[in-house]
């Protein structure tokens, strides 16, 4: 027994040397290419929001130089400090990309400070100047897609009342929901948007409850902003209506009633900072934009869509490449006051701050 | 609220209480099984969670959503198997093994559940109650699923057993008297073995309800706290079958409030009506507290009460 007995001494030794051993080696490798590390809080085949970005970080494997190392299922905690600062030491990443609202404060803010020379990027709009110079945000609009989901539901309905699944009434949902509503509105003006606030982002038995609800209520076509949109789309096609996806594609889990969705098109972004970081640039801080800068896509039709709505979808699709606004004013709020005054241009940081919804939605954000 | 809404509100609810309440049900009733032998068992949780996972799985590799059932119910035995077992050691405490056991059920089912989130396997049917009317919202709202029935059924036939079975009075003689039990000679560590055994298969099949039927998919948020909510409903239906098969169909409906409120336009306050089940249960814990009536139904074996 004495011969496996557990020496600290020579274990402490054994393992500094098999770390520096690694680390030369991998420092060698690093010259070579460029190793991006990706954090996602959920599973990568969730249907939703990570499965947009293990989609685009799938992409980014095929480009020659670059290595992408992924960690799922990693919470809003000190274990997500944990992984990016693994993935820099152990991997030897450039770049950390955080795919979780939780994620950047404090932990990637810490990091950024940490280790100066590795980028920290943040998928939402939560960076300031006043923050380390290696630190950033990314996002998309998507309500520009949720836009021309709108114009093709409003098509799509006979009811006339279209539903909406949506989990917290902070801005990015409202503007989805009011986007969603005028897309509607472009194409039959009679259209309204019910909306069910489930008050999380993943509660699968409340998500089925409230498209029941919807269905109930009438609604014959029904979208979301939750999670993973999996339930509500099976929900939705279970009981014969019409769906719009979110996030991710959800095409296959409505083979009858599935008209299109709202995607990310995050290896546009992704692209951007391997070209930038092989080329040796300095990255860009805050990258942003919608259809017009190609971040942004819709799910292709599904056999819910009529030719018509093919066709008004794929014209506000061109509509806004060509940067024409969504937010016309003069729009009023569903309590009646005036919240849009003037035509508003389609990046303005005014529809950031949105905290209402628009009248033609039945709803309230409290 | 005009008198159609108050309709949608109300068919809304029974509708949510009979979509919702099954695993509700199903783990009640196996925690009340187990309860009664004399244990707790809070690793329902990891049990409703490993159930509803290879009830998936099994239900999509062989196509037949029943043997997902099956297979849901047995992977819960096992893991109840094992909470039996290591609670059969001396010296051990069972709710501390039980968390362990939730942790353990949940991982276990997330680490072999991976390749399945995707993948769309066969669901359970159903048939409705409201056929006979005509109406599409009735006939919709009234879908049942059999093991609803069964969960009705299995609670009967409990309640109807504790009171009038050999078998019934051993397992609540083992609950309220260990040393009794041992008197008469009975093996006080069987039956509390075999009690939490078949508890945690009825609580499979509750968590194959969840992934066969409503919501109908498998994904790793599925259940979120439904397990431990359901546990806790035991002690709200003071360890009486008949009370639990309410008390789940009560919370299924409640949780149906927030959904149906809204879409019938009172949108205010929703995250209050979300909150409606548990407030619910906590004002009729207290409406119905009295410490005489708890102190005689409860097992006086259990060692939150020792």
């Amino acid at each position: 027994m004495s011969l496996l007995k557990f020496d600290r001494r020579t274990f402490l030794k054994a393992s500094a040397a098999s770390v520096l051993a690694t680390g030369a080696a991998a420092g060698g490798a690093r010259a070579a290419g460029v190793t991006i590390g990706i954090v996602y809080v959920g599973p990568r085949d969730d249907f939703g929001w990570n499965q947009a970005h293990a989609v685009a970080a799938q992409a980014l494997k095929t480009i020659p130089g670059v290595t992408v190392v992924e960690e799922e299922n990693v919470p809003e905690t000190d274990a997500c400090a944990k992984t990016m600062e693994s993935m820099v030491n152990l991997d030897n990443a450039n770049i950390i990309l955080g795919t979780s609202f939780g994620y950047f404060a404090p932990f990637m803010i810490d990091l950024s400070k940490k280790y100066a020379k590795v980028q920290f990027r943040h998928a939402a709009p939560l960076w300031t100047p006043a923050l380390p110079k290696n630190l950033g945000s990314y996002f998309g609009y998507l309500n520009q897609a949720h836009y021309v989901d709108g114009v093709a539901a409003g098509l799509s309905t006979k009811s006339n009342k279209l539903g909406f699944v949506a989990a917290k009434p902070i801005a990015s949902v409202l503007s989805n929901i009011n986007s969603f509503l005028l897309g509607a509105r472009k194409t039959n003006p009679s259209a309204t948007v019910q909306v069910i606030f489930t008050g999380d982002w993943s509660l699968p038995v409340r998500e089925a409850e409230a498209t029941n609800a919807l269905v109930d209520a009438g609604a014959d076509v029904i979208t979301c902003h939750v999670d993973s949109p999996k339930v509500v789309i099976e929900t939705a096609e279970k009981r014969g209506v019409k769906t719009c996806g979110h996030n991710a594609s959800q095409a296959p889990l409505a083979p009858k009633g599935f008209i299109t969705g709202a995607e990310y098109k995050w290896i546009t972004i992704y692209k951007g900072y391997a070209s930038d970081l092989t080329a040796g640039k300095t990255l860009p801080n805050m990258v942003s934009g919608g259809y017009e800068a190609d971040m942004v896509q819709n799910t292709p039709f599904g056999a819910g869509a009529s030719d018509a709505a093919r066709a008004a979808a794929t014209s506000a699709i061109a509509d806004l490449k060509a940067k024409k606004p969504i937010y016309v004013g003069p729009l009023k709020d569903n309590k009646g006051n005036l919240v849009i005054a003037k035509t508003y241009d389609n990046l303005d940081p005014y529809l950031d701050k949105m905290d209402y919804l628009l009248e033609g939605v039945q709803g309230s954000t409290t | 609220m005009n008198e159609s809404a108050f309709v949608i509100v109300l068919v809304a609810l029974i509708g949510g209480a009979l979509r919702v309440s099954t695993p509700f049900m199903f783990v009640a009733l196996g925690e009340c099984l187990t309860e009664k032998s004399g244990r707790v068992n809070l690793g329902l949780e990891g049990t409703l969670v490993l159930g509803a996972m290879t009830g998936y799985a099994i239900s999509y590799k062989s196509g037949s959503p029943w043997l997902g059932v099956l297979a849901a119910g047995c992977a819960g035995s096992v893991l109840g198997a094992m909470h039996g077992y290591i609670c059969k050691l001396p010296k051990v405490n069972d709710i501390a093994v039980g968390i362990a056991m939730m942790l353990f059920g949940t991982g276990v089912a997330f680490f072999f559940g991976k390749p399945y989130i995707q993948p769309s396997a066969p669901r359970l049917g159903s048939f409705s109650l409201g056929a006979w009317t005509g109406n599409l919202e009735i006939t919709t709202a009234l879908q049942i699923n059999p093991l609803l029935l069964v969960g009705i059924v299995t609670g009967l036939v409990m309640a109807w057993a504790f009171a009038n079975t050999k078998w019934g009075l051993i397992v609540r003689m083992t609950g309220d008297s260990a040393a009794s039990a041992r008197a008469m000679g009975v093996s006080v560590d069987l039956v509390r073995f075999l009690c939490t055994t078949a508890g945690g298969f009825l609580a499979g099949v509750g968590g194959a309800f969840l992934s066969l039927y409503y919501p109908g998919s498998w994904n790793q948020g599925l259940s979120s706290g439904q397990g431990l909510m359901a546990v806790a409903l035991v002690i709200f239906a003071r360890w009486s079958p008949i009370r639990c098969i309410i008390a789940a169909l009560l919370f299924g409906a409640a949780g149906a409030i927030g959904p149906a409120l809204q879409s019938v336009g009172i949108t205010q306050g929703y995250y209050f009506f979300n909150a409606a089940p548990y407030i619910l249960t906590l004002f009729i814990m207290i409406a119905s507290a009295d410490s005489k009536r708890a102190a005689r139904d409860v097992p006086g074996e259990l060692s939150i009460t020792k």
